[in-house]
């Protein structure tokens, strides 16, 4: 029972993660990307955590998988920001049909 | 079934090297490294069921914190700021 439980919650990561790779492939812009990528890709990989943990009970396997989910949260938020940011510094264009960029006006104060 | 989300994965890491390879700018081909991390570090489980050996995980709680540093530092560089800063 808890094997098929678990096995279900390491499908809808892994699907998470091929919609995400798909955003990655097909969007047209650096922010787009990293949007779409960041977010998708994150949840995928809580999600594949989060069923070993539910596939393999208790045992140091499932307690390590469940330590890696804040470290997956934490990093993989705080390291897109710097990317965006990093980003933006070093001149990369908005998309043609962008209409707001709000961190332009913010720079100058 | 296991055998199928482990090659799935695999499938998905490579076409984000694509993205690696077609990026127009290099801020692409950082987004698409560091979505590489993540997806290998979401294979190291599934082949620690598969093969009984728990040392795997081991090897994506390193590969989480290493991916973190270096995405850091390459984005401090594209900013343009120094490393000491």
């Amino acid at each position: 029972m808890n094997e098929t439980i678990g096995l279900i919650i390491i499908g809808i990561g892994v699907a998470f993660d091929f919609f995400g790779i798909i955003g990655l492939l097909r969007l047209p812009d650096v922010y787009n990307r990293l949007q779409a990528a960041t977010k998708c890709v994150t949840l995928g990989t809580c999600g594949i955590m989060f069923g070993t943990l539910v596939y393999i009970g208790f045992t140091s396997l499932g307690i390590k998988a469940l330590i890696a989910i804040p470290f997956i949260f934490f990093t993989a938020a705080t390291g897109s920001h710097a990317l965006a940011r990093g980003a933006h510094k070093f001149g990369v264009k908005l998309w043609d049909k962008s209409i707001c960029d709000k961190y332009e006006g913010d720079k100058g104060k | 079934m296991m055998y199928i989300f482990v090659i799935i994965l695999i499938g998905i890491a490579f076409l984000c090297s694509i993205r690696v390879w077609l990026g127009p700018t290099m801020a692409d081909r950082m987004v698409a490294v560091d979505m590489f991390g993540i997806l290998v570090v979401g294979i190291t489980p599934l082949l620690a069921i598969l093969y009984k050996r728990e040392f795997l995980i081991d090897i994506g709680l390193a590969w989480i914190l290493i991916s973190f540093i270096g995405t850091i530092a390459l984005a401090k560089y594209l900013e343009g700021r120094k490393f000491d800063e």
